[in-house]
């Protein structure tokens, strides 16, 4: 039943409706049709899914980081904000993912218990920031290049991902409009925040190749995944628009494309899984 | 706890026969499921209700019990699991053991949808209501620098222009604006 106040809500003894590891409320999608699209390969869908949800799920973990971190009580709360939008993506992917997979694992089997081999981010979300610069230069390169695909993903065969993309537009292009305007701010202002600002598009740049090379599970799945080289002239057109009005210089760094995790995944993972591996199953 | 389903069953809810039943059965003679389900409040924004909201979709009575249907404001709405967990109890307590809510993704949940009802509710909170959401013209999402100059009025003075404080406020459907006039500052319900 509903409350007056939210206090009282918090002592009703019945009232512990709010998803968390071990609370034992799990399937964003419930009642949501199951079933795959014809001619779909099983095993590529729910590789494409972990793929779309493991970018939102270890982003938002970094971006959790910056929780108690933040320059201002604003930007608290809009990085909380974003980290809890690309949860909630990640969430719908990979119980989307795990439902294609059909070997009976859930999102928190997903997130949780998976090895760093297992999982299929591309490396722009795993770094770790040195400064705000850097958080923002990473925030503007994924949310520029997540929300091109999102929104292509909204016509996708598959009405799940198609779903998922058509609302995800809508937050992303918040995340996109806040990480933007950041970027002109910093790069537009005093010499050392322009230094900064520039300093974070240099230090991610050289990952941004992943982003537009051709992946072998989306050609495997034409109708239903976006090609990723598509999303480039979007990207390209985008970027251009915030570099020139934050005085930035587009980095000349060649991007590289090689894929793979590294040494910072393994912290990731430590803090994210530790407490359902140290109790598996748990439900309190 | 409720099943990873978010279905809840005769046997699951154990309804005790007695003073409860009656009750029970007085409840739904005087209201249908549709009506109980209406009247639950939204935890986050409890002065509106799940269908001024426009989170309830669709409330069908069947031979197998109630099947509400709701969709979700943001991926990452914490008030999910909230809500479909006050919609079971609210149908429990008005005599409909046999209930599910399920997800509904698409369309996706659109400001459009809070009614009349639902935005003066808001405006007399102190919550200034969304204004109509973006229309989008074919091809990609435009991207606006600089400040945003939609008139959003001040909830509490009238004042027609304000300005915005922070893009994200205290949950993700709300940002948090200030009046130049009586310099207060207030929440704004998102466009989306």
């Amino acid at each position: 039943m509903s409350f007056d106040d939210a206090y009282q809500a918090l002592t009703d003894h019945d009232d512990d409706a709010r998803w968390a590891y071990g609370t034992g409320f799990a399937d964003p999608l419930a009642g949501v049709p199951t079933e795959l699209p014809e001619g779909v390969d099983a095993a590529d869908l729910a590789a494409y899914c972990l793929m779309l949800g493991d970018d939102a799920l270890i982003l938002s973990h970094r971006l959790q980081q910056w929780v108690t971190r933040a320059p201002e009580l604003e930007d608290e709360m809009a990085i909380a904000n974003i980290a809890l939008d690309l949860l909630g993506q990640a969430r719908l992917l990979l119980t989307r993912a795990g439902e294609a997979e059909g070997a009976g694992r859930g999102e928190d089997d997903l997130a949780y218990l998976r090895e760093a081999a297992e999982f299929r981010h591309v490396r722009l979300v795993e770094r770790q920031d040195e400064h705000f610069g850097h958080l923002i230069a990473r925030l503007l390169v994924f949310s520029v290049w997540r929300l091109a695909l999102l929104d292509r993903l909204s016509a996708s065969r598959d009405p799940v991902l198609a779903a998922i993309g058509a609302k995800g537009v809508k937050e992303v292009a918040y995340h996109r409009e806040y990480a933007a305007g950041w970027a002109v701010r910093l790069g537009d202002g005093t010499p050392l925040s322009h230094e900064r600002m520039q300093a974070g598009l240099d230090a991610v740049w050289p990952l941004i190749g992943e982003l537009f090379e051709p992946h072998e599970v989306e050609q495997r799945l034409p109708g239903v995944a976006i090609d990723r080289a598509s999303l480039r002239s979007e990207f390209d057109a985008v970027i251009a628009q915030v570099l020139e009005a934050a005085t930035l210089d587009r980095p000349t760094s060649a991007p590289s494309s090689e894929r793979g995790h590294g040494p910072e995944l393994a912290e990731i993972l430590a803090e994210m899984q530790g407490l359902a591996r140290a109790t598996p199953g748990g439900v309190w | 706890m409720a099943p990873a389903d978010g279905q809840v069953t005769a046997s699951a809810a154990e309804v005790t026969p007695g003073a409860a039943g009656v009750a029970a059965s007085a409840a739904r003679a005087s209201a249908s499921a549709a009506e109980v389900a209406a009247a639950v409040t939204d935890p986050e924004l409890p002065m509106v209700t799940l269908a001024e909201l426009g989170i309830l979709r669709d409330v069908r009575e069947t031979e197998d019990g109630v099947e509400v249907t709701i969709t979700p404001t943001y991926s990452g709405c914490p008030a999910m699991e909230a809500i479909r967990a006050d919609l079971l109890r609210a149908l429990r307590r008005g005599g409909f053991e046999k209930a599910s809510v399920r997800t509904q993704l698409a369309p996706a949940w659109t400001t459009d949808w809070i009614s009349a009802a639902g935005r003066a509710k808001l405006a007399a909170a102190g919550i200034s209501p969304p204004g109509p959401a973006p229309r989008r013209a074919a091809g990609p999402v435009p991207l606006r620098l600089g400040l945003r100059d939609e008139p959003i009025a001040c909830p509490r003075c009238g004042e027609p222009q304000t300005e915005r404080l922070a893009a994200f406020g205290a949950t993700a459907c709300r940002e948090l604006r200030r009046c130049p006039a009586c310099r207060e500052p207030f929440e704004h319900v998102k466009e989306i």
